[in-house]
């Protein structure tokens, strides 16, 4: 290429005869002539650093997909990794619509040329609210780390109080995200959970409770997999002292579960990656945040809410709700902030709700309970192994405590892994009390022979 | 100039709500059932579900076979305009520009999509090499030192600095007192919403004459109270703040830490970087530089580089290399840190597109993107600024970087059509125009940004369709009135989405306003 300027493919005006044009209908000798404002002091010096390019399109593919092959995938391994992403079966039409250019490569349009994306998020956001019971649901939000953030600070702005109680069973990793939205504005305080049954501590909770407190939240299940059946107590409690219940839901098991409406919730949140995202290495979350339709709820919204709304020829056209809300109309005075989240997720979840309509949802539901049921069961069976604790009842994760093995979870999980497979999530430095414990999920992917393989695997490797 | 000649129609399907495709028993997918063995140990597992927990009804989801399913989404799809089909310079500070296909290719591969992030990290050396080549680049790009590829985003980017801003003051026991973040009135929104979000007083300084922040102004803002300062630069006006190392100099005698708003770096590859600039961090949206596709509003990644002596607050996870090991991991081990704003480590897959967008074009080719992004913004601008009733913010400077904010101030007054009409009109056109970010304080404002995608033969032809709508609201008014006519559907009523009376944000609350077409109930 020596001497020969470069043309690049993604730069149709780098080609030289164009360039000159352009700059002599701009009237300037060179482009350096338009970066006159940029003083010399602050100028790049020299060229940057950076390795040498594929600048054709099959030495690139070979470079990156060389780097990517050192990657084993969940397809590769057999894996029972959960806690917070989880590997659900993403349908093939999902992949379709959100892979069309259409809606891959939009930004975030107007009603008329963006429609399409428009109508879609509605359609998401109708589904999810049937999914949640409730009336009203957003645009998706970065992840349900943050849908969490913002339900409580949501809760605060509500009732004008600045502290939260939050489950000591939830998710540690959200906890840290939730602290970072909470900060400077809301003080958290933990709640206590039983250790044998993996529920919420009551009496604690009537300890803590006060009218500081904005909301009570609570991830259902709760990270540790156990479903929480006391929600309407702990509702009455919040209601009783004038704060609000928020609770955590996974969407995966609303075919099947109560969603938190119907015991009490003010606000449910939770993140959409379990219906038809992949989990990309963490990076397929989007949250949601659901609510009752009035107005002081839908107020205190930060995100985009999309509207129904007539057009002049009497055809389904659809905006912005209660655009001032936002920081986009009102910058500083706004309602926390908006800005590119997760819409493409959101298109996902909803070709998947409709995919799978209320019998998909049932039928998953079944099927998650009834391997994880069945996981639970024979790997309790394993001796050196325990099932029992938390004894609550678990949907699609559960905890195996190899106290009784004499073994760690880090030297069961590399023994597992030259197996081909992928053990549950260590537990032992996020919950020191459960001692070597792990976090083992089962999905509708997990068939029975795999749980078999596992079984067969873990008695070899604790024997 | 001659428009080239379209006889464009956008999709027009009047396509139905899902719910009302709905037909009870319709099933768009199956999923797989439990073992026989499995039923014999454990039965139904629907009974184990504690009572009162177990759902009592069906969800209301809408029942269709997937042919319906597909014919549904893709018929909307057809009713959206990605950039893959438009000349989309309309969104100005957004830098939409061309998502090369090769990198979809990476980022739908199972070796991407298929990790879960708890995995053994010896089973994602691959994407963990991806993430740190990545920062290894971003070093060269900023000038910074150490990165987190965490936020989602541009304005969880701002959220980050906001977050460490907060750590790094606390951590010198000037927490309490430094309360202020300062930012202008022409950055992004959300450099003002988000230190808002932090508990941060924020000073919005104003534009001087030449539209550049008020140094005045700025030197009476900073004071022992000052925290950080959040600049853009260039803002969108595209006016490059040549004073910036003036600001961050002040800025940091004053004790406060300097952070740079870089999604509007298009223009600056190679050319100017932060570290030069004086700034102690900044974020970069490889959802719009770097070529990740906008996904009709994410996901997204606000990647953020800063200073060595801010490396501890950062987010954890970072990831570094083992040199004696061998190996790329995951760093939890920051006891200073800032805490984490995402879930896991961020959107993995849109750093990959980065990665590979990057490596495509070299440093000559990063720099050639900005160059050729520099020199179609002002070719725009020369020919935009012949077109009847358009006017630029702040004249006196001729060159701008890589966008402009312009007005239809004049236009308005000679015609009572301002940018509001254009954006409605020129969705007949098959492209996409929106207005300005808030204030206003340029009257009728848009902001036109010509990435280096676009050929002269585009730009040309959108200063056509501009041409063509200026002309229409000077002499065809009823035009311009009733726009658009040729797009997906006809003008909305807005009124309804400000009326808590009239809104409906799902279905079901529509159907409890309303029955048929918006009759009330």
């Amino acid at each position: 290429m020596k001497g020969k300027k470069r043309v690049y493919p993604y730069i149709p005006n780098s080609e030289p005869r164009v360039r000159e044009a352009m700059l002599r209908e701009i009237g300037v000798d060179s482009v350096d002539d338009l970066l006159g404002d940029i003083p010399e002091g602050i100028r790049m010096k020299s060229r940057m650093n950076l390795p040498e390019p594929f600048t054709a399109e099959a030495d690139l593919k070979r470079h990156v997909e060389g780097i990517l092959s050192r990657n084993i995938t969940v397809g590769e391994y057999l894996s029972f990794l959960g806690a917070g992403c989880y590997d659900h079966h993403v349908p093939a039409v999902v992949d379709e619509v959100i892979g069309r250019s259409e809606f891959l490569t939009a930004y975030a349009g107007e009603p008329y040329e963006d429609h399409g994306r428009f109508q879609v998020l509605f359609e998401y956001q109708s589904m999810m609210a049937e999914l949640l019971d409730f009336d009203v649901c957003n645009v998706p939000t970065y992840d349900g780390a943050q849908a969490a953030g913002t339900s409580l600070r949501m809760a605060s702005r509500l009732t004008g109080r600045k502290k939260a109680l939050l489950a000591g069973n939830m998710n540690p990793d959200r906890l840290k995200v939730v602290r970072t939205y909470l900060d400077s504005v809301m003080t958290v305080e933990m709640l206590g959970w039983d250790r044998s049954s993996g529920l919420l501590d009551l009496e604690d909770l009537g300890a803590k409770m006060s009218e500081e407190v904005a909301a009570i939240y609570f991830e259902n299940p709760s990270y540790l997999g156990t479903i929480e059946d006391q929600g309407e107590m702990v509702a009455r409690a919040a209601h009783e002292a004038g704060a609000l219940m928020v609770v955590f839901a996974d969407p995966s098991t609303l075919g099947v579960l109560e969603p938190p409406s119907r015991y009490g919730a003010d606000i449910a949140c939770g993140d959409i990656q379990p219906l038809g995202v992949h989990m990309n290495y963490g990076g397929g979350l989007g949250g949601f945040i659901c609510t009752k339709g009035e107005n002081r709820f839908i107020e205190e919204y930060p995100s985009r809410l999309f509207g129904i709304t007539p057009t002049r020829e009497k055809e389904w056209g659809f905006g912005d709700v209660a655009w001032e809300r936002t920081s986009f109309a009102n910058r500083e005075t706004a309602k926390e902030f908006v800005g590119t989240h997760a819409a493409l997720w959101g298109v996902a979840a909803a070709v998947y709700l409709a995919s799978m309509g209320p019998e998909g949802m049932a039928d998953l539901g079944k099927v998650i309970l009834q391997r994880s049921l069945y996981a639970r069961k024979v790997l309790g069976e394993v001796p050196g192994v325990s099932t029992g604790k938390p004894s609550g009842v678990s949907f699609k994760e559960f905890v195996v405590d190899f106290g009784q093995s004499g073994r760690d979870v880090v030297e069961i999980n590399e023994k597992l892994l030259a197996c081909g497979i992928f053990g549950g999530k260590d537990l032992s430095r996020e919950f020191p009390e459960l001692g070597q414990s792990a976090l083992y999920c089962v999905t509708e992917k997990t068939s029975k022979k795999d749980i078999d393989r596992l079984v067969e695997a873990l008695s070899e490797i604790l024997r | 100039m001659t428009l080239r000649k379209r006889a464009f129609h956008h999709m027009r399907w009047n396509e139905p709500i899902i719910y009302q495709l709905s037909t009870p028993g319709h099933r768009g997918l199956l999923v797989p059932e439990a073992e026989e063995g499995i039923e014999q140990a454990v039965g139904d597992g629907l009974s184990s579900i504690p009572i009162g927990m177990r759902r009592s009804d069906s969800p209301s989801l809408p029942e269709l076979a997937q042919p319906q399913v597909v014919r549904h989404f893709n018929r909307l799809s057809q009713e959206n305009l990605g950039a893959d089909l438009n000349i989309d310079i309309g969104q100005g500070t957004c830098t939409m520009k061309h998502n090369p296909k090769i990198n979809e290719v990476f980022a739908g591969s199972p070796k991407m999509t298929d990790l879960h992030p708890c995995q053994d990290q010896s089973t994602v050396q691959g994407i963990l090499e991806i993430l740190y080549r990545t920062e290894e680049i971003f070093r060269e790009i900023s000038g910074l030192d150490c990165c987190s590829i965490q936020p989602g985003g541009g304005t969880h980017g701002a959220l980050a600095m906001a977050t460490m801003v907060r750590a790094w003051h606390r951590d010198r026991g000037e927490d309490g007192r430094r309360d202020e973040i300062i930012t202008t009135l022409f950055s992004h929104p959300s450099d003002a919403a988000v230190p808002k979000v932090k508990g941060y007083k924020v000073v919005i300084l104003p534009p001087d004459e030449e539209g550049l922040p008020d140094m005045e102004a700025y030197r009476s803002a900073l004071s022992e109270r000052t925290a950080a300062i959040f600049f853009t630069n260039p803002e969108d006006t595209g006016i490059f703040n040549s004073r910036i190392a003036e600001f961050t100099e002040l800025a940091r005698k004053n004790g406060a830490l300097c952070c740079y708003d870089q999604a509007n770096a298009n223009g600056l590859l190679g050319i100017a970087r932060a570290r030069e600039a004086g700034f102690d961090m900044s974020f970069f949206n490889l959802h719009k530089t770097f070529s990740s596709p906008h996904g009709c509003g994410g996901p997204a990644t606000g990647l953020l580089m800063v200073d060595r002596v801010l490396e501890p607050y950062l987010p954890v996870p970072v990831v570094r290399w083992d040199e004696k090991g061998g190996r790329y991991y995951l760093d939890f081990n920051l006891p200073k840190s800032c805490g984490k704003v995402k879930a896991f480590y961020g959107v993995i897959p849109v750093v990959l597109r980065a990665y590979a967008w990057i490596m495509s074009l070299g440093a000559e080719g990063l720099e050639e993107a900005s160059r050729i992004a520099v020199l179609n913004n002002n070719y725009f601008m020369k020919k935009m600024l012949e077109v009847r009733g358009c006017s630029i913010s702040f004249p006196r400077h001729p060159a701008r970087i890589e966008q402009v904010r312009y007005s239809w101030e004049e236009m308005k007054r000679e015609t009572g059509f301002g940018t509001a009409d254009v954006q409605r009109r020129i969705a007949d056109f098959g492209t996409h125009y929106w207005s300005s970010h808030e204030p206003w304080v340029i009257p009728e404002p848009f902001t036109i940004e010509p990435s280096e995608s676009y050929s002269k033969e585009d730009l040309d032809e959108y200063l056509g369709i501009m041409e063509q709508i200026s002309r229409e609201c000077y002499e065809e008014p009823e035009k311009i009135r009733h726009a658009p006519e040729s797009s997906t559907i006809h003008l909305i009523d807005h009124e309804y989405l400000d009326d808590p009376d009239r809104w409906a944000i799902t279905w079901r609350q529509y159907t409890k306003k309303y029955r048929g077409y918006f009759e009330r109930r």
